[in-house]
């Protein structure tokens, strides 16, 4: 088992980089560069410009430009500088993720609290009025835009609750306030309409699944086994159906961390959220290069221990599995 | 041979009548084929459904709320539908500009009226347009039904040809994805050895990429003077990009059961030729489950459209789509989403056509299954 787990950890490593290069290669496709808005300021003289480049080393051919970050997070664990903040990439990351957990777990345990019980009901009822409903609502919300969504809400609690701060994930005052229950309150006030959001979409797909993988192992030979000889049906659910219902789940489990985080990217920008994906958005936007390199690792990163927690946890729960 | 005999009365059915059997009990999946082919048709026929040139800017009517079509005036009821003069005034206290309805003008809709020029599905010039008021010297009124936007374009001309972009995107991505997929797909599980592993490597690179990120990024290679057409097709191009991994490894898992087959090794042991396994027996056996998985991509295809549209980082000004008329709202959100309430009506179509591609291809599922007894 260590022998597989430190060889899956070990193949991280050249699919890192090749993940590295080639987003490299994609930004540095993008026309322009950081100092692109620069040039067209009037104000700006050549001198100032050919300056500010060479501090920024931007008059370094790009593959340059990449090995130099490279070597400096192997070398030093330092990556890069921010050339819009003035400041360590890795703090600006470290800052927002905080927010970005504060966002993200309460949507992650939302989803899979109300997407796993509706999944097994909806497999045991299957065409029931209720399976129906919740078919038409998943439906629905996967049909509906994230930021549309976003916008819908937006309206409603301006307009007809009147809530009086829309977006962000604190009033003004509590922003670098320290935590106490007033705080907590109004946290909880602006995270709602985020997870409202956010989660429905996540939940819908989960629910899809859950019910989609309980229904296979409803009509295995092994579950009509269990009823013919007299089971009775709770524990036909729960201890035949439900246990190998897991093995799949496991596998969306391992994603649903890395996809939720990238889920949360169009509502962030809505919602103006102090998280991880909208600082994304924002150096991407003004091509601040390592600041963007940077976050897409870290995108990149959860995927693939996501995916790895899984494949673990797999080879741990079902004994067919073989990983020698 | 005894089964043939027993459905002696009852002719032979043929695959695809069965398909179509099965596909008429799915009532939401007939209900969204409609709304697929409804809105096919509004976006084919967009210029000559709406009642203004797309582009067309009436700088004096910012913002107008959706007008009233009214049939009752102080001469009774008549069958000539009509709308009253704009009146534009400011309010004193706000200074903010309102429109009320100037009584004392009316004018009538008229149906199929001389209107902006256009090009009728690209083919010829005309300017007859379904329904509208009439060009301003005889009628200088305003038919805004829908409202306006801030440079006084026209939102129902916008929303119906936004259709174009939007019900495009899904369908030409689709099926660039689904090429791509089938040559990669078809050659790692036709060939495997040192071709499927290749093939195979790569597709695991590119499915452990974060998918929106990086489709962002490659959003923003677009330049920005490209023109409407070429930025569709740039779009087209990255949807198939990231959409072609998963297709072709479907495929290939597709080929490499049907390969192993008895009726496939009945055909070889025949002496047939591998050309005609490859299109007589393997494709139409992957058909079916290309084809859904297409149907069911397209609503993926539309939202990832919308939502590249709506951040700026799709189409742009002065074409149009669903996504990009919601743009408006991006940055200064909540004021203008409190005024001009009526410029979210797009959205309502990217849910319409996401729902009714998603409830298609739900039921084509079920239908082209062929254990699926219903």
């Amino acid at each position: 088992m260590t022998g597989f787990i430190l060889r899956r950890l070990l193949q991280l490593v050249p699919t890192m980089l090749v993940i590295s290069a080639l987003s490299y290669f994609v930004i540095q496709l993008a026309p322009g560069d950081f100092l692109t808005r620069l040039k067209l300021n009037p104000r700006i003289d050549q001198e100032t410009l050919l300056k500010q480049a060479k501090t920024l080393g931007l008059d370094k051919p790009a593959w340059q430009r990449y090995l130099i970050w490279l070597q400096g997070i192997v070398l030093r664990g330092d990556f890069g500088y921010s050339f819009e903040h003035h400041r360590k990439v890795w703090d600006l990351f470290i800052e927002r993720l905080p927010a970005t957990a504060l966002i993200t777990l309460p949507v992650f345990v939302f989803a899979w609290l109300i997407s796993l019980p509706i999944g097994i009901y909806s497999a045991t009822h299957q065409y029931s009025v209720g399976d129906n409903a919740f078919t038409f609502t998943t439906f629905l919300s996967l049909s509906i835009p994230d930021f549309f969504f976003a916008l819908v809400l937006m309206f409603f609690l301006v307009e007809v609750f009147a809530v009086q701060s829309v977006g962000g994930l604190f009033s003004q005052q509590f922003i670098a306030a320290g935590w106490s229950w007033a705080k907590f309150w109004d946290y909880l006030q602006h995270l709602w309409p985020v997870v409202l959001v956010i989660g429905t979409g996540a939940s819908a797909g989960l629910m899809r699944f859950m019910r989609g993988t309980m229904l296979d192992i409803l009509n295995a030979h092994y579950v009509q086994t269990a009823r013919a000889k007299g089971l009775n049906e709770h524990k036909v659910v729960y201890k035949h159906a439900l246990r190998n219902a897991v093995n799949p789940m496991i596998t969306i489990f391992g994603q649903s961390l890395s996809g939720l985080i990238q889920g949360a990217l169009i509502t962030a920008i809505v919602f103006n959220l102090p998280n991880v994906e909208r600082l994304y958005f924002n150096a991407l936007s003004i091509q601040d290069e390592y600041l963007t390199m940077t976050l897409l690792m870290f995108f990149a990163t959860l995927l693939l221990v996501g995916n790895l927690l899984a494949d673990i946890a797999l080879a741990v729960v079902d004994p067919r599995i073989r990983y020698g | 041979m005894g089964e043939h005999n027993a459905g002696a009365g009852i002719p032979a059915q043929t695959q695809l009548q069965l398909i179509w059997r099965r596909f008429k009990h799915h009532r939401l999946g007939i209900v969204g084929t409609v709304i697929v082919f409804a809105l096919t048709f509004m976006a084919l026929f967009a210029d000559f459904l709406s009642p203004y040139h797309y582009a067309q800017q009436h700088r004096q009517y910012s913002y107008v709320p959706p007008m009233q079509v009214h049939f009752f005036s102080e001469d009774g009821f008549s069958f000539q539908p009509f709308v009253y003069a704009l009146e534009r005034q400011r309010d004193a206290l706000t200074f903010k500009t309102g429109y009320t309805e100037d009584r004392s003008q009316k004018f009538p809709i008229r149906f199929f009226v001389a209107g902006d020029p256009y090009k009728f599905l690209g083919l010829f010039e005309t300017n007859i347009r379904l329904f509208g008021l009439g060009t301003p010297p005889e009628s200088p009124g305003q038919l805004f039904l829908w409202g306006t936007d801030q440079s006084g374009r026209d939102l129902l001309s916008r929303t119906l040809i936004g259709a174009r972009v939007s019900m495009a995107v899904g369908s030409v991505s689709i099926t660039l994805s689904l090429f791509l997929g089938m040559l990669f797909g078809g050659l790692s599980g036709l060939y495997g050895g040192i071709v499927d592993t290749l093939i195979q490597r790569l597709v695991e690179i590119m499915q452990s990429f974060p998918g929106l990120p990086l489709f962002l990024a490659l959003a923003a290679i677009l330049p920005k003077a490209w023109s409407p057409t070429m930025v569709f097709f740039g779009i087209v191009f990255i949807f198939s990009l990231i959409g072609w991994p998963g297709l072709a490894r479907i495929l290939r898992g597709q080929i490499l059961t049907l390969r192993e087959q008895e009726f496939i090794l009945a055909a070889r042991a025949m002496g047939t030729s591998n050309m005609r396994i490859i299109f007589r027996h393997l494709l139409p056996n992957t058909l079916t489950t290309l084809i859904v998985t297409a149907s069911l991509g397209i609503p993926g295809a539309i939202l990832g459209e919308s939502s590249l549209s709506f951040l700026g980082l799709g189409i742009r000004d002065p074409m149009a789509s669903w996504g990009l008329l919601l743009n408006d709202f991006l940055g200064s959100t909540i004021s203008n989403l409190s005024f001009h309430p009526w410029l979210m009506i797009p959205g309502l179509f990217i849910i319409l056509a996401v729902l009714a591609f998603n409830f298609m291809g739900d039921a084509l599922r079920d239908a082209v299954d062929p254990f699926n007894i219903n």
